[in-house]
């Protein structure tokens, strides 16, 4: 199972918010696809799935703030 | 590094929108390094993901009466007003050949701003925890970006022109209540947007952080 981690963004930025999952729970996804988009102020960010797999659990809905390091997601690597 | 620079005069938002995604594709297969679009567009309100419905203040027949539009964009930020008059700029920026950095990109854009109307003899500010261009308390220029493979697209939007800045009074820009100015608001006299745009572009060729790293 891999988690998907929020990577650092840049200086000074500590976290942001999920705006859209690109996919659900149980979708299968394939490595460097858009997998959710993500927004601090001014930005918004699309983070690639870091591997080919199984979306298993979304643990940040859209709306929710998410810190760096913290995870967003888990895939089972296929 | 090399920028390709595409000037697509006055545009409608929708044209310039389609425009920037097929460049964005170029540099995402690096057909292309790096591009840096110009333009105009007619009249048009743009949300960007954090917008809300309620800061835009005319109502849906004045919108028509006025033939402006409403675009939902993908860009960060709120509400915004885009008309001829107003320059506005749109890098395509893989930050992979420069750096990995959201707020690098943003500061590095108004340092932009500031430079450009520092040379038309405007002492501009940036205000801390806030992104944009202020010239004392009137906002001149605006950021909105959105980033996917660490390419940018979507940009930033510099008031030139007096004409056309009532329509601002459509939206709470940015959802404050903010007052827009302009260069020639500021200088009180005329100044062509070609002006503004040769001293943009290098500026950014020259003296930039795009022109420095990569």
């Amino acid at each position: 199972m891999k988690q998907v981690i929020l990577p650092e963004l840049g200086e000074g930025i500590e976290g942001a918010s999920v705006t859209y999952w690109y996919f659900k729970e149980g979708d299968t996804v394939k490595e460097k696809d858009d997998l959710v988009e993500l927004a601090t102020d001014k930005a918004t960010f699309n983070l690639p799935s870091p591997c080919s797999g199984a979306l298993k659990q979304i643990l940040r809905k859209e709306g929710d703030k998410v810190k760096v390091g913290e995870a967003l997601a888990t895939i089972e690597e296929q | 590094m090399q920028f390709k620079l595409f000037d697509l005069g006055l545009i409608d938002y929708q044209s310039a929108w389609d425009f920037q995604k097929s460049v964005f594709l170029q540099v995402k297969v690096k057909q292309i390094h790096c591009a840096l679009i110009l333009c105009q567009h007619k009249p048009a309100i743009t949300m960007g993901r954090k917008s809300d419905k309620g800061n835009i203040l005319a109502d849906k027949e004045d919108l028509q009466r006025l033939n402006i539009r409403i675009f939902e964009i993908e860009r960060g930020g709120e509400v915004t007003y885009h008309g001829p008059g107003q320059l506005c700029v749109y890098p395509i920026v893989n930050l992979a050949y420069f750096k990995k950095d959201i707020n690098w990109f943003l500061r590095s854009l108004e340092a932009l701003i500031l430079e450009v109307l520092l040379e038309f003899g405007i002492q501009a500010q940036t205000r801390p925890g806030l992104t944009g261009v202020w010239v004392n308390r009137e906002k001149i220029a605006s950021i909105g970006i959105a980033i996917k493979s660490w390419i940018t697209f979507h940009g930033l939007s510099l008031n030139v022109k007096s004409s056309d800045l009532a329509n601002f009074s459509l939206i709470r820009p940015c959802g404050q209540d903010i007052m827009m100015t302009s260069i020639e608001n500021i200088l009180r006299e005329r100044v062509e947007i070609k002006r503004v745009k040769e001293t943009l572009t290098r500026r950014w060729y020259e003296t930039s952080n795009f022109a420095r790293i990569g």
